[in-house]
């Protein structure tokens, strides 16, 4: 283990004690409301560390509250996103030939579709979204760039020595692909979930601050955020500590991503730059573009 | 060039049907807008005038050839067309993201290349670590803080719009001031983090260039550091020139959530706008629009690239 990890697994180490033990850390329960005339909008005090919201909520509460949900729903739809992203890929470089080609062409479409005006297309139609849906939802518009990550790594890994010989010995079809390929790719995909994370959580706060992410009165970093959105001057504290913890806990997975990168793969995610929700273009885990070897593949 | 060309029909196509199957699986129809008060036999009446009854591959059919034919159908919201709305909108934001993007690739490229040539000394891990601080602050939150910071607190700047509502009784210099005050805030929200994004793909690319023979051989025949240092750079575009053209549909798209906290009345702000008011036929154009640029953006980034190294090119 390299001293270079250290500083990023200090801040992910941090982060995960203060979400698994949110509960016993937090005051107050989340939604409770403490005393609606004396303790309504109150600014940071002792009392209430972060201060307390227009109808006499704990800030802190709701933010350690929240933390668990913000990031429950990233780390799921991540997984999804990873499950779905690789089996796709796998699926398209087992197949070969015409699917394959197919696969990957319907994957660049897929790919130039903007994700947030999807999602903020979809929240407008169907309006509030419960979490599993909303799991769902990020999980299924988020896969296409592992899956493009997948497949141009499957062939870039097919052409290495070892897997010429693995086949040269006769081993074929889903076990080349399983037992020889695969493992290969678990730093890259490790890598690809912790960017996917920092980028969904910052997309949750954002949905959630339009009002189409986490509904209220559930408490998430992006809905404490839309309660003081219109007094963002005068409640300062119900903007800031919410942000501040957006911040911390995406500054920590891509500080994580980074470390890992480093130590792993140094070529083989291009992308630094997935942990942002606002470009709708912003693709995870590749910068290569549609029917362009990687720079990787190029070289010889 | 012609199979691009294909695929980003394909994409718009594409578009264009998961705009249609939003709309068709979304829950009530445009009737249901028109609330309780209307008899069943109205309402079976408007259905029919508008042809919510017929099947829905003749709405399909009919909802594509409208949209070929430039007929995007009518914003309920502001009472007009949709094309007349997305066309005020687009100019907006193809102003405020022009700026940003000329300020994100040229600041990025700079900082990239400084850190890039000088890989893993003490200035060199201290930008990084500021940079990935910058790229992990959630745009609309950063908006939100220089919001409070610079106008509510400071008042040094204008809150909200592109230009004062006195703007038109200004000389022209004063204008320009107006402007450019009006444009600090968003374009310093979308650049602080922007600038961090494309530093670190140039930090990257410039760090493994300087790594490659020819930089070798560029210093074994003597020239200057800093000669070398422009060779290496040239073979370190490719990652930017990529994240540019990735970039490049934003121009069209807009910030959606910058544009919303500064009241910037571009795309981003029409489509939050058009999904408050459940305005549907604004945010299905807008998907389209923005898949079709995001089609064409991937294509010129192609292009470039292979005008940057040669390698790329196909025979």
């Amino acid at each position: 283990m390299s001293r270079r990890l250290s500083p990023a697994f200090v801040l992910i180490a941090l982060l995960v004690c203060v979400v698994v033990a949110g509960p016993l850390l937090s005051p107050y329960a989340p939604n409770a409301q403490l005393d609606i005339i004396t303790l309504r909008s109150q600014a940071p005090s002792l009392a209430h560390p972060f201060g307390t919201d227009a109808v006499s909520r704990d800030v802190l509460s709701r933010v350690l509250d929240g933390g668990r949900v913000s990031l429950a729903l990233a780390i799921l739809s991540v997984s999804l996103s990873l499950v779905v992203g690789t089996l796709y890929g796998a699926i398209s470089t087992l197949a070969g030939g015409v699917i394959d080609t197919t696969m990957r062409r319907a994957l660049d479409i897929a790919l130039s579709i903007p994700r947030l005006l999807v999602l903020l297309a979809v929240g407008a139609l169907w309006g509030a979204l419960s979490f599993p849906a909303l799991v769902l939802l990020i999980g299924l518009t988020g896969w296409f760039a592992t899956a493009r990550l997948v497949t141009d790594e499957l062939r870039a890994l097919g052409a290495l020595e070892f897997a010429i010989a693995a086949r040269a010995m006769g081993v074929r079809g889903p076990r080349l692909l399983w037992r020889h390929l695969m493992p290969h790719l678990l730093p890259t995909l490790v890598i690809t979930a912790s960017f996917g994370v920092a980028g969904t959580i910052a997309l949750e706060a954002g949905l959630s601050y339009l009002g189409l992410g986490i509904q209220a009165p559930q408490a998430s970093w992006g809905t404490i955020l839309r309660d003081g959105a219109g007094v963002a001057q005068s409640e300062w504290w119900l903007s800031l500590f919410p942000g501040l913890a957006t911040v911390f806990a995406v500054l920590a997975c891509n500080a994580l991503g980074d470390a890992l990168r480093k130590q792993f793969a140094p070529n083989h995610v291009l992308s630094v730059a997935t942990s942002r929700a606002a470009a709708p273009t912003r693709v995870a885990g590749t910068t290569s573009s549609p029917a362009l070897p990687s720079s990787r593949t190029v070289r010889p | 060039m012609i199979l691009r060309l294909l695929q980003s029909v394909a994409v718009v196509f594409s578009a264009a049907t998961l705009a249609f199957v939003l709309l068709q699986l979304a829950p009530g129809d445009p009737t249901t807008a028109l609330g309780e008060g209307i008899t069943p036999e109205l309402r079976a009446t408007i259905r029919a005038q508008y042809g919510l009854d017929d099947s829905l591959a003749t709405q399909y059919g009919r909802w594509l050839w409208s949209l070929v034919r430039g007929d995007w159908g009518w914003s309920r919201d502001q009472h007009r067309p949709v094309a007349a709305v997305l066309a005020d909108a687009l100019p907006r934001s193809l102003f405020l993201m022009g700026c940003a993007l000329i300020v994100n690739v040229v600041g990025g490229m700079l900082i990239g290349a400084w850190q890039g040539a000088r890989a893993g000394s003490r200035r060199d891990r201290t930008t990084s670590t500021a940079l990935l601080v910058l790229c992990s602050l959630p745009e609309f939150w950063l908006a939100l803080v220089l919001l409070v910071v610079f106008v509510h607190q400071l008042g040094w700047l204008p809150a909200t719009g592109i230009t004062d509502e006195m703007s038109r009784y200004m000389s022209t210099r004063q204008q320009f001031v107006d402007r450019v005050r009006h444009l600090v805030l968003p374009l310093t929200s979308l650049s602080l983090v922007g600038i961090a994004v494309f530093a670190r793909y140039q930090r990257d690319a410039m760090q493994e260039s300087m790594t490659q023979p020819f930089v070798r051989t560029a210093r074994a025949k003597g020239l200057t550091e800093s000669a070398v240092r422009r060779q290496a750079w040239r073979s370190a575009l490719l990652p930017v020139i990529t994240l540019t053209g990735l970039m490049l549909p934003t121009l069209v798209t807009g910030a959606v959530f910058v544009e919303r906290v500064f009241a910037w009345p571009g795309m981003g702000f029409a489509m939050i706008r058009a999904i408050e008011a459940r305005d549907y036929p604004v945010v299905s154009a807008g998907v389209i629009v923005g898949s079709a640029v995001t089609a064409l953006g991937a294509a010129l980034a192609d292009i470039a690239r292979e005008i940057a190294d040669p390698r790329l090119r196909t025979p």
